[in-house]
């Protein structure tokens, strides 16, 4: 008979993460996603085209003012351009945050009735955002169309790696502030101001070549800055100063440390929620 | 050695009420004003007063392949503390818990259902949730869409449902769940009669299938049907485990604070006056003992006792049947000949009458005795809801329920006898057929 065994006892401090029982569990992270998609593109009465709408407008409100009015750089490329392949990223990783942080609240009906690894929930939730991601990306290719920019295969091999550094971080953030949410639930109230400062210290608006060379390595501690600036350099051929490692470094350890800070708190989830 | 499928060991879950470190929500600006203001007392681990309040404490049990265990208690004794432990939604403060088998609980009907999503759709996010493969529902669709009866509405958003619809829909996805160990918390509740009958025959088959469920339930009479064992929580703690009719008696007539036998002497205020008063009164069974629950196949005696203070008074023994419900179901008082002319002597005498065998309904029976004379009219004493008693009726078909899993209705349950004949010559209708 298939009799696994199943031993429930108290856990103290930190726990282990556990990756086999969230591999055990796919099934429903791929429903949580699959259902997230599907409501989100059935509710919204023009679907689709909000994925595309807002970064477009975005990067209209920017040409405007960033780059004919105050004439902010752009490393040679048309600003648009520019621009727009910084708000691609961007667009799904500042929801991917919000989102993924106010999951497990919004979740709390379920996870009071029933178990699975809570982790997959903000996970789930970041995850939901890819097919925003690629609507967005194939307007930038047609973007890039436009601007006569020829396409670099090697530099589009490379996107998908770029895709997973910038997973790594936003599951890493949403895991973090979704179980702090639950245990203080001002959390939520300061996603916004988080995501708008983020917005600042990464090079969406202006290109990273602005900051003085020796401060480079400190400045790409933020991981979106390599990620940005990756798929700048991916695209568009285009980026003076693009240094990956620290980015890469900070993406793992807010991940790893998310995971577990996770992994601790997740026991009292449905007791406080 | 018996197969276990489930063993409880020592099991307790501690809360903290009140407090900030309570695990409460709260919120982050206040811990960081705290931080500022008193930089030490937070690093040091600043113990605010909370109350630690267990739940759960101190429970221990096994549970065997194949049984249905009852789990039953007044609210908030901790039997949903212990559900939510063994379906592993929380953890347990202390000791430990061994499942062997794949377990599904069951603590609400329609878990993870989405209004947005259809029918179809809900069925396969439900069943993921429940820990239903997507094989296995893939193979199962058609039945869970033909038990729901949703028929054609089972592309519409669920959010357009009655609510009818919507639990026949949330049940047949649970119904399909297949694991070796089912925990139900009070699903039985929700839905109309129809769909309870449904709840309670699909778990008769699941015990035929030998598997394992518990189950929590305040319809007592589905606990002592369904359930060879129950559980009593109470105070968070085991109070008692045994055989669910056993353990439902003695909670309900805990419960109701009446007990089956009662015993008076002068010094405790028997109820009477100066020409009678009562001294004992009891519910036994044929062989003359205490009882407290009766099949419902079998005589039940309701025993008075008392003693004649006065000579030359006719004195007639009454009782008074209540269902738990408040209802008269019949009264009964001595009528052998010539009752209204037989004067009683000094002494002690004892009054039994028999209740007999496929009778009363199944639940709680209360009895009101009195004593009363006839001519002139007067009664000496009459104590409402002085004892009780359950009536058990078991899955047999030799009652009048059949061996029929639903409810049945009716104050009594007789069991009479029905007699089919056939009308026509029975050749026309086999010619059809």
């Amino acid at each position: 008979m298939h009799d696994a065994l199943t031993v429930i006892a108290p856990t103290r401090g930190w726990a282990p993460i556990r990756l086999r029982e969230l591999w055990e569990y796919r099934q429903v992270l791929y429903f949580l996603i699959w259902r997230d998609i599907k409501v989100r593109y059935r509710q919204t009465l023009i679907g689709a085209t909000w994925a595309i709408v807002q970064p477009v407008m975005t990067m209209v409100v920017f040409t405007i003012f960033f780059g004919r009015l105050a004439q902010m750089p752009s490393d040679g490329m048309p600003y648009a351009l520019f621009s727009f392949a910084a708000l691609v990223p961007w667009g799904f990783f500042g929801g991917g945050l919000t989102q993924g942080t106010n999951s497990l609240i919004a979740s709390g009906h379920i996870i009071t009735k029933v178990y699975f690894p809570r982790l997959l929930i903000p996970c789930a939730r970041v995850l939901a955002g890819l097919p925003d991601l690629i609507l967005a990306f194939v307007v930038l290719l047609g973007m890039m169309v436009w601007y006569r920019v020829p396409l670099r295969p090697l530099g589009l091999l490379c996107i998908p790696a770029l895709v997973v550094l910038m997973l790594a971080t936003a599951i890493g953030v949403a895991v973090w502030l979704s179980a702090m949410s639950v245990k203080y639930r001002d959390v939520q109230h300061v996603i916004p101001y988080l995501v708008q400062v983020w917005l600042f210290i990464t090079p969406i608006a202006y290109p990273s070549s602005l900051v003085p060379d020796r401060w480079r390595a400190v400045y790409a501690l933020n991981p979106m800055v390599g990620v940005v600036e990756g798929f700048r350099w991916a695209l568009l051929g285009e980026a003076p100063g693009l240094v990956l490692w620290p980015s890469i470094l900070t993406a793992v350890l807010i991940l790893l440390g998310g995971l577990f800070f996770f992994r601790r708190f997740e026991r009292s989830f449905a007791d406080v929620i | 050695m018996p197969d276990i499928a489930l063993r409880v060991e020592n099991l307790g879950k501690e809360y903290l009420i009140g407090g900030p470190s309570s695990g409460a929500p709260s919120m982050l600006r206040e811990v960081i004003a705290d931080a500022v203001r008193h930089p030490l007392r937070t690093l040091v681990g600043r113990r605010s007063p909370n109350v630690p309040v267990w739940a759960l404490r101190h429970v221990s049990f096994k549970v065997e392949r194949g049984q249905i265990v009852g789990i039953i208690g007044p609210n908030g004794a901790g039997k949903s503390t212990l559900l939510k432990i063994l379906s592993r939604i929380t953890a347990p403060t202390e000791g430990r818990v061994e499942i062997r088998g794949r377990v599904a609980s069951l603590l609400e009907v329609g878990t993870g259902f989405h209004p947005e999503l259809t029918g179809r759709e809900n069925i396969y996010m439900s069943g993921t949730f429940l820990g239903m493969r997507k094989a296995e529902i893939d193979a199962k669709l058609e039945e869970i869409i033909a038990f729901s009866e949703i028929g054609k509405f089972i592309d519409t958003p669920v959010k357009h449902y009655s609510s009818g619809m919507y639990v026949r829909l949330a049940f047949a996805v649970a119904a399909h769940l297949d694991p070796d160990i089912l925990i139900v918390d009070e699903v039985l509740a929700v839905g109309d009669a129809a769909f309870q009958r449904k709840c309670l025959a699909k778990m008769e088959d699941v015990r035929h299938h030998g598997r394992t469920v518990l189950l929590v339930s305040h319809n007592m009479s589905a606990v002592t049907r369904l359930c060879q064992r129950a559980l009593l929580i109470s105070g968070g703690a085991l109070a008692q485990d045994g055989p669910a009719s056993e353990v439902a008696t003695s909670y309900l007539l805990t419960n109701l604070q009446v007990p089956a036998g009662r015993e008076w002497t002068d010094r405790t205020d028997p109820p009477g006056n100066d020409v009678v008063r009562l001294r004992a009164i009891r519910v036994v069974d044929d062989s003359g003992a205490l009882v407290e629950s009766t099949d419902i196949r079998r005589p039940v005696g309701i025993e008075m006792t008392y003693e004649v203070l006065k000579p030359g008074y006719c004195l007639v023994p009454k009782y008074e049947i209540f269902s738990d419900t408040g209802i008269c179901l019949f009264s009964t008082f001595d009528t052998q000949a010539g009752w209204r002319s037989r004067f009683h002597d000094l002494g002690t005498f004892s009054g039994v009458v028999w209740i007999p065998g496929n009778f009363l309904a199944e639940g709680t029976v209360l009895v009101t005795a009195s004593m009363f004379s006839p001519e002139p009219q007067r009664t000496h004493f009459r104590e409402r809801d002085v004892v009780a008693f359950q009536v058990v009726d078991r899955l047999d078909p030799d009652t009048a329920r059949g061996g029929w899993e639903g409810p049945v209705e009716g104050v009594v349950r007789p069991l009479l006898e029905w007699t089919i004949t056939r009308r026509d010559d029975g050749e026309a209708v086999g010619a059809k057929a």
